[in-house]
């Protein structure tokens, strides 16, 4: 594998990319400051990461943010729909974000008994 | 609280793309022979004064206004100076800064390294605005990853599409 092979895939996504570039559909944000790394917030990343590229969710987006205050619920998770309200998960562990994914993501269900806030 | 020399490298990243860095290079070098591991992040974000410098290295400083942690560089710097390494950091207004860190490999007190391959990941797609060199070295292998490069052949198609995601997974496994 190597860097060369970005160009089929270049070719075959850049249809994906007007209708991206638009809104992506959902944003999703991961708290990465200083305690939300030490709490596991990198392997909560990851797999929302991994789960964007296994799904093919084309209209998600995830990204990564600094500390928000709230250290004892880390790592922090929020997830921003257009015309929905902001949901904030708390306490993430990898499993969890597996359910957030196929419930909240892709079902368009949040998964209240990880919600800390909605707003 | 900071278990991995990885979770160290996200988090002053993480100040590099506070600061409103674009180009951030990261080199990871060890070398067993001379028992050395060094860590170099060099950003070109607002960059600090010397007074915010001497904040940055106190571990009750914050940017932040009523935020308690901010804990990162002071941690970083205890953890290479308890393993007789070295700790530099300097920064210039408006140019960027830089952080030079080494421990010595066979301290009992040096944190694992972690997972470089997962922190590289992260990194890139959690900072898709933001472009990365990331530079691993050993005596016997190399391994680069130019965000730049990157997305020159992509051209215009973003390096967070899923497609592009699953390359990059499987290109670190296979590669680095």
């Amino acid at each position: 594998m190597n860097l060369e092979e970005l160009k089929k895939i270049r070719e075959k996504a850049q249809k994906d990319v007007e209708l991206r570039q638009k809104q992506a559909r959902i944003r999703i944000v991961v708290g990465m400051g200083t305690s939300g790394i030490a709490a596991g917030a990198r392997d909560v990343l990851k797999t929302f990461i991994e789960e964007i590229g296994r799904r093919n969710l084309a209209d998600v987006i995830v990204t990564q943010t600094g500390e928000k205050g709230l250290a004892s619920q880390e790592p922090l998770v929020e997830i921003y729909e257009e015309g929905k309200p902001l949901v904030v998960y708390g306490n993430m562990s990898t499993e969890k974000v597996k359910r957030v994914i196929v419930e909240h993501v892709v079902n368009g269900n949040p998964v209240a008994d990880f919600a800390l806030d909605v707003m | 609280m900071m278990d991995e020399i990885a979770s160290h490298i996200i988090d002053i990243v993480a100040n590099s793309v506070t600061a409103k860095a674009t180009y951030i290079i990261v080199e990871i070098t060890s070398n067993t022979d001379k028992d050395l591991l060094s860590l170099y992040i060099k950003d070109d974000g607002l960059g600090m004064d010397e007074e915010t410098v001497k904040k940055v290295l106190d571990p009750f400083y914050s940017t932040k206004i009523g935020k308690k942690v901010g804990l990162g560089v002071p941690l970083l710097k205890g953890t290479a100076e308890t393993t007789g390494g070295i700790f530099r950091l300097s920064s210039v207004i408006d140019k960027g800064t830089e952080i030079f860190v080494s421990f010595n490999l066979n301290h009992p007190d040096l944190p694992p390294l972690g997972n470089i391959r997962d922190t590289m990941l992260v990194l890139v797609i959690g900072n898709p605005d933001t472009d990365f060199h990331f530079q691993i070295k050993n005596e016997t292998k190399e391994f680069i990853l130019d965000t730049k490069e990157i997305k020159q052949l992509l051209d215009g198609v973003p390096i967070n599409h899923p497609d592009v995601i699953t390359f990059l997974s499987k290109y670190l496994d296979e590669n680095m």
